[in-house]
């Protein structure tokens, strides 16, 4: 059990609330479901597979950013393929 | 030339049917001539949110199948005479009035009354476009809750594709204790994220279910918070300017004390 987990802040839901509709708003807005960006994720790594190897664990992909809809991708690379 | 104001919202149960009752009297005691319409068919509520269910004779599919005039089917509110209500039919549905004939009912209509107040159903489908159909203006409602925020966004999008430019957004069912907590949204909060021009803030209030309750709208009752939120909406649609309330006033026994000893203003 996390003992100092008891301790730690949870946010309010209020802010809960606003940061699961900022979300939901922009797979809205940009006519997106879950599965399309699935399928997205799948392409990138497919490509970047051809030149590195990636540690699939700690890899994020995802849709959100304040000023509008960007994707943002966070990929570990374990190394490089050489030729 | 009047003007036709579409109340809507996608989310159903966030107020719709009150706002437009509202707006609609509000609109009467301030001397304007205001026909409200029901378009919600198969589902009719605003005839006994206003009080007036035992009145109905004809109905809004009556009027544009030709069954009856639509004189006769304007039913007169004796409180305010210069008020009146078209109710949707109970027993046909959607797709027995088309958008065609929302227009042609609006432009007849508009010749005659300063103010046309639809209630639009919920949903995106039949209904929603046969209420926007005929309208310069909307209303959208919305609680500060993540589903109906969501459906308002859908809703803003649908009637921008529309051509109705004029949207302004009525916050429902505020809780200023709770936003004070930080359990709500908080007014910013949706606007930021919707990015339409604010029309009212309304305050949750017992005044509206108790009023609901009697048939006799919230606007009229001089005691009511919520219906010094719809005064002010009246206003602001009429083209005046009037300050945003102040949601924490709510009088009673703990404010009086809060007032006196200066405790609990969080800002």
């Amino acid at each position: 059990m996390d003992f100092f987990g008891l301790f730690k802040r949870q946010p309010k839901s209020g802010a809960i609330a606003k940061n699961r509709l900022q979300l939901v708003l922009i797979q809205d807005r940009m006519n997106t479901t879950p599965e399309l960006l699935e399928m997205l994720k799948s392409d990138i790594l497919k490509v970047l597979a051809n030149y590195v190897e990636i540690d699939e664990d700690s890899l994020d992909i995802d849709i959100n950013g304040s000023e509008g809809p960007a994707l943002v991708a966070n990929i570990p690379i374990k190394s490089w393929k050489t030729r | 030339m009047g003007e036709v104001i579409v109340v809507t919202s996608g989310k159903g149960g966030v107020g719709k049917t009150t706002t437009s009752a509202n707006i609609g009297c509000g609109l009467a005691i301030a001397g304007k001539n205001v026909v409200l319409i029901d378009a919600d068919i198969g589902l009719r509520n605003l005839d006994v949110v206003m009080g007036l269910e035992n009145r109905i004779v004809y109905d809004l599919v009556d009027v544009v199948e030709g069954k009856c005039r639509l004189k006769q089917a304007l039913i007169k509110d004796k409180r305010y005479p210069t008020m009146f209500l078209l109710a949707a039919a109970q027993t046909k549905d959607k797709s027995a009035v088309s958008p065609e004939q929302m227009m042609k009912l609006c432009e007849t209509l508009r010749e005659e009354y300063d103010y046309i107040i639809i209630d639009c159903p919920a949903g995106i489908e039949q209904g929603f476009k046969n209420a926007i159909a005929g309208a310069d203006r909307a209303v959208v409602v919305a609680t500060p809750e993540v589903s109906s925020v969501r459906d308002a966004d859908r809703i803003v999008g649908l009637l921008e594709a529309s051509e109705i430019k004029n949207i302004r957004l009525i916050l429902n069912r505020l809780r200023p204790d709770m936003i004070r907590r930080g359990e709500m949204m908080t007014i910013e909060d949706v606007t930021d994220i919707l990015a339409i021009d604010v029309l009212g803030l309304v305050p949750d209030d017992e005044s509206i279910v108790v009023s609901t309750n009697k048939g006799e709208p919230a606007v009229a009752d001089n005691n009511s918070r919520a219906g010094q939120a719809f005064r002010n909406i009246t206003q602001r649609i009429m083209g005046n300017e009037v300050p945003f309330m102040d949601l924490e006033e709510t009088g009673g026994l703990m404010n009086w004390l809060k007032k006196i000893f200066r405790i609990g203003n969080g800002k």
